[in-house]
């Protein structure tokens, strides 16, 4: 299952850092950042609650880069 | 602004302000000149400038997160303050001044691209906001997500259409820009297929809808536009990867800078200059800051995406920007794409009666036909088709056609038709389908009818040869002459005719393996039977794809109208994206390395190296905004 996040974010490194962040959570099998539209498209894997994996998501971006927000 | 740069805003000119009366008051003031009362006082704008980013940084500590920004400017600008309490200078000027342009940098940059995003993304949004419905003789706005298929909707002059259907009633002049990037109006009446996305220029139309919002046009655009950016290009990883090195690099450079001269310069029994080298690890620090180059890459490639799709060109991706940029060859099919598609009578040869005469019976005995041909030839005539002059209609499967027309008999077809009537014809040299025509067996000259290239295939050729790129190669399922024909008059290098379906991804598969390294193969088809071809091509380019999703769905690039102009101009956007992102690249590596072996060397101080970050990063935006512009190109 795919679904796509609004996110607000400043710097491009920090964009970065999230998309890594995120592709380390468990449940998520790809995630992608688009700094330029702000934008977060995660593909979960199969069986997994994208609520709960969302989450943890927010709470991993939120420890490499303090200043993001995922809007979910 | 958005509210944290209103906030930022304000806190840099409050911290600037008081830098200013600082310096300024400095000499006047006796109590500053107290060690303690200066360190507190000076660190009053300090706090209110950098607060967020010692936080940060100390956030990032905790989490293991040093190798950030936040970290960067902490430890230099703390490091300055504390340089300047050991050596007893006061100095704290210059810890002040490097948070506050760098949170000015960070400011601009935020804004920067902030504006930027919004403007590209106007560009882009074709995005209809309601559709109107007419309920109890008034029309009510509703959200084109509600409207269901089979609805009738009514779009008033100066709207969007919102959703694909069929006009039901009422005539009107559309504007097609917004999907085309080409201002040419289009008529449209009752009846007709209608495209959302359209501006609906001149009359009042009721449009009972063919698909839901989701399922149409625009939404289907609209979706490949903002998805996009998703697929990175090399170039943008290879910034990211170098980004992902490149902090840690500077960090560790950074407290080599620190330790080893001092260390050296004591073990050859000198005196270390702790303070010299410190300084200027601190400066190092301060001036490696990647954000320019970080920044400017996608916004390069968003920017270009942006201007292309803003004249009509879809690109689903930069990394097929990137790729297009790249393209050496360019594989067309003939039907569809270098030609129109439908076919015109383009000569009519030894007919033994007017050359009118000749084409209305030939309309006449093929009125009953649905085929193309049969269409042609009714275009031609130009008059309705008066059925009542027509009788004993005898069509003869892959021959031709044998009717009565005004009571003469007419055949109407190929040679084995003729050869059948004992009729002798005379052999056409044109190419195309040749008609011959029989009137009371006795033979009256032939017809020929062929596909009419599109005005623009020509110079279009010719723009792409001008544009770098070095063979044009045509498929066809075509006969060979028709194909060598066509190939000739447009100038195109090599032609593959007589190819089935299949033939034409063997043929590109030969394509491929024989292209040159580096250079990408396009292939540029109609989109509807193209498919395959489109999908094993380097980059598949549909156009005409107004209403077409197939060649939306398998096409890497979309163009939305059928003018082969526009595959030119789609490369040369992707050249000049690139060389925005190839100038960016190179122009901010080559200043940050400058800056980093000058303080290196002692020969610029911490001030130098934020003017050299903020102004590179500042240039590199703005060259990025460049690629937005493309319409002259």
């Amino acid at each position: 299952m795919k679904k796509s996040y609004k996110i607000d974010v400043d710097c491009a490194v920090c964009a970065d850092k999230m998309e890594v962040a995120a592709n380390k959570t468990d449940g998520v099998k790809n995630a992608v950042v688009n700094f330029m539209t702000l934008k977060m498209k995660v593909e979960f894997e199969d069986g997994s609650d994208p609520k709960a994996v969302m989450e943890n998501v927010l709470a991993n971006c939120k420890r490499v880069e303090d200043d993001c927000e995922i809007f979910l | 602004m958005n509210k944290k740069q209103k906030k930022t805003l304000i806190r840099i000119i409050i911290s600037a302000l008081l830098l200013i009366l600082l310096t300024v008051f400095n000499k006047y003031l006796p109590f500053l000149q107290i060690g303690a009362v200066r360190f507190i006082v000076y660190m009053i704008p300090y706090i209110i400038i950098g607060y967020d980013i010692l936080i940060k940084a100390f956030k990032g500590i905790k989490n293991k997160q040093v190798f950030d920004e936040a970290f960067l400017m902490a430890v230099a600008t703390i490091g300055a303050v504390v340089l300047a309490l050991y050596s007893g200078s006061g100095d704290y000027l210059e810890a002040i001044a490097v948070m506050l342009f760098y949170q000015v940098g960070e400011w601009f940059q935020s804004y920067a691209v902030g504006k930027s995003r919004r403007n590209i993304s106007e560009l882009m949004d074709i995005r209809p906001d309601y559709a109107n419905i007419e309920e109890d003789g008034a029309l009510k706005r509703v959200d084109p997500d509600e409207v269901e298929t089979g609805s009738i909707i009514i779009v008033q002059p100066g709207e969007k259409v919102p959703i694909d259907g069929i006009i039901i009633e009422g005539k009107s002049t559309l504007n097609t820009a917004a999907l085309t990037g080409e201002s040419l109006p289009r008529d449209v009446k009752e009846g007709e297929e209608i495209i959302s996305g359209c501006i609906n220029e001149t009359g009042l139309l009721k449009i009972k809808t063919t698909k839901e919002f989701e399922e149409s046009t625009v939404s289907k655009i609209l979706d490949l536009v903002e998805n996009a950016s998703s697929r990175k290009s090399k170039s943008e990883d290879f910034i990211t990867k170098f980004a992902r090195i490149y902090t840690p690099a500077v960090v560790y450079a950074a407290v080599a800078l620190a330790f080893l001269p001092p260390i050296i310069s004591l073990l050859i029994g000198n005196a270390p200059n702790w303070n010299i080298w410190v300084y200027r690890a601190l400066t190092f620090l301060v001036a490696s800051c990647p954000c320019a180059l970080v920044v400017s890459i996608p916004l390069s490639f968003f920017a270009g995406i942006g201007g292309a799709s803003n004249s009509g060109i879809l690109v689903k991706g930069s990394n097929y920007l990137e790729l297009l940029s790249k393209t050496k060859i360019v594989v067309f099919d003939k039907t569809g794409t270098l030609t129109q598609g439908v076919f015109e009578v383009s000569g009519i040869h030894h007919s033994e009666i007017s050359e009118e005469k000749l084409i209305e019976y030939a309309a006449l005995a093929e009125s009953a036909s649905s085929h193309p041909i049969s269409k042609s030839l009714q275009k031609a005539y130009g008059k309705p088709v008066d059925r009542t002059r027509v009788s004993d209609i005898k069509e003869i499967g892959g021959e031709g056609v044998i009717a009565a027309v005004d009571g003469k008999q007419i055949a109407a077809g190929n040679d084995k038709l003729m050869n059948s009537l004992g009729v002798s014809c005379i052999d056409c040299r044109s190419v195309g389908t040749v008609i011959h025509m029989a009137i009371d067996g006795k033979y009256a000259g032939h017809i020929v009818i062929s596909d009419i290239e599109k005005p623009t295939s020509k110079a279009a050729v010719k723009k792409l040869k001008a544009s770098g790129v070095k063979e044009t190669v045509m498929l066809t399922g075509d006969s060979k002459a028709v194909a060598d024909k066509v190939a000739a008059s447009l100038g195109i290098d090599r032609v593959y005719s007589e190819l089935l379906p299949g033939d034409k991804v063997a043929k590109i598969e030969e394509i491929l393996k024989n292209k040159g390294k580096n250079d990408a193969v396009a292939f540029v088809g109609d989109g509807i039977n193209d498919a395959p071809v489109l999908r094993r091509a380097d980059i598949g380019i549909a156009m005409g794809a107004m209403g077409s999703d197939a060649a939306i769905e398998a096409a890497d690039i979309v163009l939305m109208d059928d003018d082969p102009m526009q595959i030119a101009k789609a490369i040369r956007i992707s050249r000049k994206s690139l060389r925005i992102v190839y100038q960016n690249i190179v122009f901010s590596i080559a200043i940050k390395l400058l800056c980093l072996l000058l303080v290196a060397l002692g020969l610029a101080n911490m001030w130098l190296a934020v003017f050299a970050d903020v102004g590179v990063m500042i240039l590199a935006v703005f060259n990025a905004i460049r690629a937005l512009f493309v319409k002259n190109l």
